[in-house]
């Protein structure tokens, strides 16, 4: 092994090289592959019709999330409740007789623990540092918030993990997104990392991954870094990468899958070794100085679309690029949104606090310290709180937070993936505006004609007792 | 996968920028199990908008879509791939795309064309009214008037396109060398198994 400095990204990547083509492509080990039901199906059928089987079942963990509706899944009597969508149910049924025919463990609709994969996956210590974590959803690149190497995949690249545990890849370049200083007051890590997309663009880290470094990421949660790292792909990024340290082995240490005893030590210390050695390069680097990221939200249909909350809707001509000039007429005539708008007097229908995105505990108290002793307004129709696992949920409620919601009018409800893409019941109405704390504004994301501005968990629940787009550091005093 | 040579007809000129795959293929045609049948509810937003491309009768089954920068942007979802499949689209000219996608593309394929703005730009112009041809052996897009632009594809990529490889079979066939990766790594990080 070369002894020239290496980032986190190269560490990960050299220690899983099967083998090295002359032309650059390189088959690479895959440690954990997390499967759902969506992208799954064509995968397991190509496999029973070549007559293979799944190499490593072992390293392979199966759970339902975008399909399941997030009302109760048992009745009284205790039995199932039937999925009304008839290809929901066949798409969930299909996994449910995957899992066990190829030997695949499973986490099923009604277990406590089932949730959304990118929640499961860290909350069971099934994602680790420094592994490489695979799963057909885009939303994969959430486990670099652990330092893994995490990143979603088509479902031929599913089939091809099932058969044979690794994935033909080229090597990707690195940039480093460096946030220095001080968050202001009331900025979450959702405001972090769609302050990084507004800079970098959609597009910006295309054929990268992107290492997030500086104190900001060093200070901030487990949890906030999955937030971030969830959302790198929002910037064109195939996976993210905050480095694993202590605050990362805290919360892993004692997981269910987590390794134990000798192997948690021998593990944690290779994990040390991973972060990026000084004097590494990087193709890239962007540097943002925290001091500059306020509360923010998306205005238009492309996660790049993002403005401070103190600010208004854009003027398609202020942009530089024609083609965007162009973009953003059609996004301001989707959205329904006449350019000079002050963000903050534009009122909501609809509030989605969930996703994998921001559906984890700390995102949930984070929404409750506003909803407390408030009242969703009358001119919301619908404000759903969709916990991002059955263990998040529990935890909620032992904290009394799912009494507050409810108090406070919203709706309580099981995990899953639910309005972040509206394959479930769940949908934002054609023309209705939804203040969501998910990761796409795509034109139909949240339902046809949907409208979505994305937002961190504090600034739904504030939007929600408002009913417009609104300041949260105007509803939570500093001191408070 | 059938294998690709040579792309010849009709483009449409679609032409636009983030081109995500929720447009590509909306999340509620998911819930099929089958590869199948997707061309339906493909470009189902932009098919909504009234004198949209898709409805020009001289695109019906075009083999070829021209877009702007960053296309296929979003989610994983290889339906996309599919419902342009389904479609009869089998090359995409774009400035870029996002890397899932093309990956995607080109496992089933679709030959992701990677040419710079000002080619695309003559591209969208000649579309309108007349056909043109991707050529993966010569990595050339030619029209009837002479242009004549040269891309770029990793070999390893063109080469599954042209020969139509089975990358699960070409892969299980290194089963030994897979092997003794994993017991390298049993033996340096015996934590990784015990999940």
């Amino acid at each position: 092994m070369s002894t020239k400095p290496r980032t986190l990204y190269e560490k990960i990547w050299d220690a899983h090289v099967v083998d090295r083509r002359d032309d650059g492509t390189c088959l690479i080990y895959i440690d954990r592959h997390l499967v759902h039901e969506v992208t799954s199906p064509q995968a397991f059928e190509a496999l029973r019709l070549a007559g293979r089987t799944v190499r490593r079942p072992d390293l392979t963990l199966a759970v339902p999330d975008h399909n399941l509706p997030t009302t109760p899944r048992v009745d009284a009597a205790g039995a199932r409740v039937p999925i009304a969508d008839m290809e929901s149910a066949q798409q969930l049924a299909a996994l449910e007789a995957n899992a066990p025919s190829f030997g695949i463990r499973y986490i099923g609709a009604t277990d406590a623990a089932q949730g959304i994969v990118h929640v499961v996956g860290p909350e069971q210590g099934f994602s680790l540092p420094g592994t490489t974590i695979v799963c057909g959803d885009s939303h994969t690149a959430c486990h670099g918030g652990i330092g893994a190497l995490a990143f979603g995949i088509g479902t031929s690249e599913v089939e091809h993990v099932l058969a044979t545990q690794t994935l033909l890849l080229q090597q990707s370049k690195t940039m480093e997104v460096r946030v220095e200083g001080t968050l202001g007051f009331g900025v979450s890590p959702k405001d972090v990392i769609l302050h990084i997309i507004g800079v970098i663009g959609a597009a910006g880290g295309t054929g990268y991954v992107i290492e997030y470094t500086g104190n900001v990421f060093r200070e901030m949660s487990v949890e906030g870094r999955l937030t971030v790292s969830n959302m790198s792909i929002e910037g064109g990024a195939r996976a993210g990468l905050v480095a694993a340290d202590d605050l990362t082995f805290a919360y892993l240490e004692g997981r269910p899958m987590a390794p134990k005893g000798a192997d948690w030590d021998a593990a944690v210390a290779w994990w040390r070794s991973l972060a990026t050695d000084p004097g590494a390069v990087y193709d890239k680097v962007v540097t943002i100085d925290a001091g500059d990221i306020a509360p923010s939200l998306t205005w238009g249909t492309s996660p790049e679309d993002v403005v401070a909350i103190t600010g208004a809707v854009p003027d398609p001509m202020s942009f530089a690029d024609p083609s965007k000039q162009e973009a953003a007429k059609k996004s301001l005539a989707y959205m329904g949104l006449t350019p000079g708008t002050r963000m903050q007097d534009v009122p909501v229908d609809s509030i989605f606090i969930g996703s994998c995105t921001n559906s984890r505990i700390e995102d949930l108290r984070a929404a409750a310290a506003v909803a407390r002793g408030r009242h969703v307004a009358a001119n919301v129709r619908q404000a759903l709180v969709v916990p991002g696992s059955g263990l998040v949920k529990r935890q909620a409620e032992a904290e009394g937070l799912d009494r507050i919601f409810i108090d406070a009018g919203f709706e309580w409800r099981e995990p899953g993936c639910s309005m972040c893409l509206a394959m479930n019941p769940d949908k934002v109405p054609p023309g209705d505006r939804c203040a969501s704390t998910s990761n796409r504004n795509f034109v139909g994301r949240q339902g046809p004609g949907a409208r979505t501005h994305l937002v961190s968990p504090a600034m739904a629940a504030a939007a929600a007792v408002t009913g417009h787009l609104a300041d949260v550091r105007e509803l939570v005093g500093e001191a408070a | 996968m059938t294998p690709v040579r040579i792309v010849e007809g009709r483009a449409i000129p679609l032409g636009r920028k983030n081109i995500d795959t929720d447009v590509i293929i909306p999340a509620h045609y998911l819930k099929t199990i089958s590869r199948v049948g997707l061309g339906r509810g493909a470009f189902e937003t932009i098919r909504a908008e009234p004198g949209n491309l898709f409805d020009e009768p001289q695109f019906a089954r075009a083999p070829i879509l021209i877009a702007g920068d960053n296309f296929g942007c979003g989610s994983s979802r290889e339906h996309a791939a599919w419902a342009m499949l389904d479609m009869g689209i089998t090359a995409v000219i774009a400035p870029s795309y996002s890397d899932i996608f093309s990956g995607n593309a080109v496992k089933n394929g679709i030959v992701p064309v990677v040419l710079p703005q000002a080619a695309v730009d003559r591209l969208l112009e000649v579309a309108r009214d007349h056909p043109i041809t991707v050529d993966l052996e010569s990595c050339t897009v030619t029209t009837p008037f002479q242009d004549r632009f040269a891309f770029e594809m990793d070999p390893f990529r063109r080469e599954c396109l042209l020969g139509g490889l089975d990358e699960v079979g070409m892969t299980m066939a290194q089963g030994a060398r897979i092997d003794a990766y994993e017991r390298g790594a049993a033996a340096d990080r015996p934590w990784l198994s015990a999940a």
